[in-house]
Order: C-alpha cells, then sequence, then structure tokens
C-alpha cells in the first residue's frame, strides 16, 4: 500500500529524512516510531503530499504524491499531531466542509457523517461548536473527519497526545476496529510505546533521520533482548533528551528557497 | 465550484457568530467619523469645502473595508496557527480554489462591515447625493475589498507568524489609509505626498466612493475602476502564487 525507497529530506543543512526505505501492506496497523525530532512528522507530511522530499521515492497506492497529488489525497485521511478543526463551526459543519473538498456527493456525505459521529459518540453533539469540546472529543471528531471520505489509509500522527487514558483506550478501541471492519491501512505514529505493542502488527523506529530497527513488537523485543517495547526502544534510541533538530534559521532558510522556486 | 462556496460559506458563518467583533470593529471608524467629522467639521467649512463629514464619510467607509478585508485574508495566519490551513491544503482540491473561496469569503465580510459603517455614517448625518447610485457605490466598495483581500492573502501566505502581523498593521494597513485622501482633499498636496496617493491603490477606491456618493471626485470614476481592477489582478495573482507556494 505504501512504498518508501530511499527518502531524503533536507532543511538547509539539517538532514531530517535519511535514505529511509519501508513499505506497508494492506489492511496492515503499522507504527512509526521516534524520539523527538527523529523525523516522524517530515516522513508522514512527505507520504501526504504536504512536503517535497529531497531525494527518493514513494509510491501511495500506486501514486506519486510529488507528481500525482490529487490521486494520492483521495486515498489517505489524515489526523494531524495538532488540532486542525475549525473551533468556530460545529462538528457537523467541521465534517460537512471536509466531505465537500474530499468531493464526497451529497446523499452519501449525510450518511457518513451520521456514520462517523456516531461511531465516536459525537452524534449528540454535531450541533455544538467544536471550541466547546473537550480536547478528547476533538481528537474523537478529528479522527471521525478523517475516516469521512473512507480513504484506504489513514495517517495518525500522535492522536492521543494530550489525552487522558480512557479517551485513549476508546480511541485505539475504534481504530482497531475500523481496520478491522473496513480493512483501512493505519500509519501511526505515538510516544505511548503500551499503545503501539497493542495495536501495531509491525512497527518502524526512526532515529536522527534513519530507520534503526523495523519488525513487529516481539521481534523488536528479541532483537534488543529486552522485556518490553519501551525497553526495546530506549535500546535502540538511547536515553538522551532530544529536541526538535530543525532550527529558525533552517526554516527561514527553507522559506527562502520556497520564494526562490 | 462547491470548494469555493463552502469556504466562503465559512468565512461567512465565521463572521456571523463573532458578534463581539462585529461591534467592536465598529468602534474605531465611529470614533473617526465622529471625533474628526465633528472636530474638524468647523475648521473644514470656514475653509470653504463644505460640510467634512460628508466630505470623510466615503473614507470611512473606505478605511472599514481595507481593514476587514486585509485582516480577514491575513486570518489565514490564523488557520495555519490553529492548524485549520493544513485540512485545506491537504484536500483533493487545488489550491486556486481554496484561494478563491477564501478570498471571496474576505471581500464578503469586508463589503458587509462597509455597509454597517454606511449606516452608521448616516445615522451620523452623513447624505448621499443621489441614492440611484448607490449600486456604483457598491461596485467601488467590492472592488477595494477584492483589492485588498487578495493584498491579505497574499501577504497571509507568506508570513510565519503572528509577530509580523503588527509589522504589516504599523507599515502598510496604517499608510495605505492615511495616504490615500481619505481624510483629506486631493488637491494642492506637495508633489511628494501627491505622488504617494497616486500610486495607493485605496486613493482610487476613495475617490470613486467619493463620486458614487458625493458626485465629486479627483479622478474619474472609469479611471478609479479601472486602476481599482488593475491592481487586483495583479494582486490576485500575486496572493495565488504565494497561496501555491505555502509549505506546512
Amino acid at each position: 500500500m505504501i512504498h518508501v525507497t530511499n527518502l531524503t529530506k533536507k532543511f538547509g543543512e539539517n538532514l531530517a529524512v535519511n535514505d529511509v526505505s519501508f513499505h506497508v501492506q494492506k489492511g496492515e496497523i503499522f507504527a512509526f516510531l521516534g524520539p523527538n525530532g527523529a523525523g516522524k512528522t517530515t516522513t508522514i507530511k512527505m507520504l501526504t503530499t504536504l512536503l517535497t522530499p529531497t531525494g527518493g521515492r514513494i509510491q501511495v497506492n500506486g501514486f506519486d504524491p510529488l507528481r500525482e497529488q490529487m490521486q494520492v489525497r483521495r486515498q489517505i485521511g489524515i489526523v494531524f499531531q495538532d488540532p486542525s478543526l475549525d473551533g468556530e463551526l460545529t462538528a457537523f459543519e467541521n465534517l460537512d466542509l471536509h466531505g465537500v473538498l474530499y468531493h464526497v456527493p451529497r446523499k452519501q456525505r449525510r450518511e457518513r457523517m451520521e456514520m462517523v459521529l456516531k461511531l465516536f459518540d459525537l452524534w449528540e453533539r454535531r450541533g455544538e461548536l467544536v471550541k466547546k469540546f473537550s480536547g478528547g472529543m476533538k481528537r474523537r471528531l478529528e479522527i471521525a473527519r478523517g475516516l469521512l471520505h473512507a480513504p484506504l489509509i489513514l495517517f495518525l500522527d500522535e492522536p492521543t497526545l494530550g489525552l487522558d487514558p480512557q479517551s485513549r483506550n476508546q480511541l485505539w478501541k475504534q481504530v482497531k476496529h475500523l481496520n478491522e471492519s473496513e480493512g483501512v491501512t493505519v500509519f501511526l505514529t505515538t510516544h505511548y510505546m503500551d499503545e503501539a505493542e497493542r495495536v501495531a502488527q509491525r512497527i518502524a523506529v526512526i532515529d536522527h533521520g534513519k530507520i534503526v530497527a523495523l519488525g513487529s513488537p516481539t521481534e523488536l523485543k528479541e532483537k534488543t533482548n529486552t522485556g518490553s517495547l519501551e525497553e526495546a526502544f530506549l535500546a535502540l534510541t538511547g536515553a538522551t533528551i532530544r529536541d526538535e533538530s530543525a532550527t529558525s534559521v533552517d526554516q527561514m532558510r527553507q522559506f527562502g528557497k520556497m520564494w526562490k522556486r | 465550484m462547491k470548494t469555493i462556496y463552502i469556504l466562503w460559506l465559512r468565512e461567512l458563518l465565521r463572521y456571523k457568530r463573532s458578534r463581539v467583533q462585529i461591534i467592536a470593529s465598529l468602534g474605531q471608524p465611529a470614533l473617526y467619523l465622529f471625533a474628526l467629522g465633528f472636530g474638524l467639521g468647523p475648521v473644514f467649512m470656514k475653509a470653504g469645502n463644505g460640510s467634512y463629514l460628508q466630505f470623510i464619510a466615503p473614507g470611512i467607509i473606505a478605511m472599514t473595508i481595507l481593514f476587514s478585508s486585509v485582516f480577514a485574508g491575513i486570518g489565514l495566519l490564523w488557520d495555519r496557527q490553529f492548524g485549520f490551513l493544513k485540512e485545506t491544503l491537504v484536500a483533493p482540491v487545488p489550491r486556486l480554489q481554496i484561494m478563491i473561496g477564501k478570498t471571496l469569503g474576505s471581500v464578503t465580510v469586508a463589503i458587509i462591515q462597509g455597509l454597517l459603517v454606511l449606516i452608521v455614517c448616516l445615522i451620523a448625518g452623513f447624505r448621499p447625493a443621489n441614492w440611484a447610485v448607490i449600486p456604483v457605490a457598491l461596485f467601488f466598495m467590492a472592488m477595494v475589498a477584492l483589492v485588498f483581500g487578495a493584498l491579505g492573502t497574499a501577504i497571509g501566505s507568506t508570513l510565519q507568524d503572528m509577530q509580523g502581523f503588527q509589522l504589516v498593521m504599523n507599515f502598510l494597513v496604517m499608510p495605505l489609509f492615511f495616504l490615500s485622501g481619505a481624510l483629506f482633499p486631493l488637491n494642492n498636496l506637495p508633489k511628494i505626498l501627491a505622488a504617494i496617493t497616486r500610486i495607493n491603490p485605496l486613493t482610487y477606491g476613495v475617490d470613486g466612493l467619493r463620486a458614487a456618493f458625493l458626485g465629486l471626485s479627483h479622478f474619474s470614476p472609469v479611471t478609479d475602476a479601472l486602476a481599482l481592477a488593475a491592481v487586483a489582478l495583479l494582486l490576485l495573482l500575486l496572493g495565488s502564487y504565494s497561496f501555491s507556494k505555502i509549505q506546512i
């Protein structure tokens, strides 16, 4: 479903993603784990057409995100790391807007909206402004929105960040249910190792822009001779605390380049 | 068309729900109108230029549209900050449609604001010379909104954070207003000031509105319309280019 070959992304002198290769099978739940600034979000942005790679090749369900942006965008649903709902609109209006942007026909849109809102226990609150929602409700609504147009692949970039254990538990239950019932391929990133271990069939660990390990949770634990995925993760990436490594100067350079193009 | 419509509708829904902002945004034009209109009115009349309130009302309406459309365009910055921009940029729709929908939303909101200020002006005592030319006034209001809505979109696409907002306000929006002839006649200005007012697109908007409301203008209304149309086209192209280059 997703094929990534020698993918590279540079911001100025900073190599955010360094020669990364992996593939995700159809119907698989694939976790992409790494410390802060390891290159997870940059990789997701390249897979979802939001960033242009510096080098390498990507295929999303047979389409190239660089040359076939619209085709790729029709295949995918995304839940971003940061909130991306319009708080001044109601839940229903947010979904309706999304449905129009993704060319879902009116009748089908209404049916899908009802289905996903009920699935994520938000049907009763559909007429309320999103700014009045709790963090957990907003997250659930974002996932519901990501699924509205029935995507083949769902990208979840740290979807449980800032949620309480109850909301996290409910959210993963629903994601797993969707994966099983609708066959949606899920590509996720998270900092919660227990979550990755619980839902993902395979895990790639990325550090300093490079994939340092790839396999099932059991394989990663065996490879590192550890008892838990968290220990395996620390064994693979070290215990040093990381910061985001792209500085504002790097970002300015990137901005300058954008204008030159 | 559906994409343009839904993004236009979003701007209107957001505007409709921000009642405090609607009332607050009427404060500044009302202050200018009452403080300057009545404060400087006697001096203006003594100089033989007639009613200052009549003179500045079209300028105040143009100012309202300028502020409203630029800020609505810069609203992209808020969309970027609060994440909504990503939702639209990753959708399978051309960016040009997104930009047009958003800009048309800004234009509509700015025209509504302009009409509200026109009502305030009428309450204050402003009287158009001829009600029949109100559609011409609406045309100039729409053109001013389009020019500065496109400018706002171009700026909003380029700015990366809120810090640039004050810069735009102090070094672009306020000079555009003060150097447009909104507050003073364009006759007998010092050469430098006259030259600056001539390259300021708001000058033609204010002049066009004065022509429509009062039958008085410095340039001809056709010149005003053509100048605004040319700048609108240029800024729409610039806005589309800037918007197409946004990376999140």
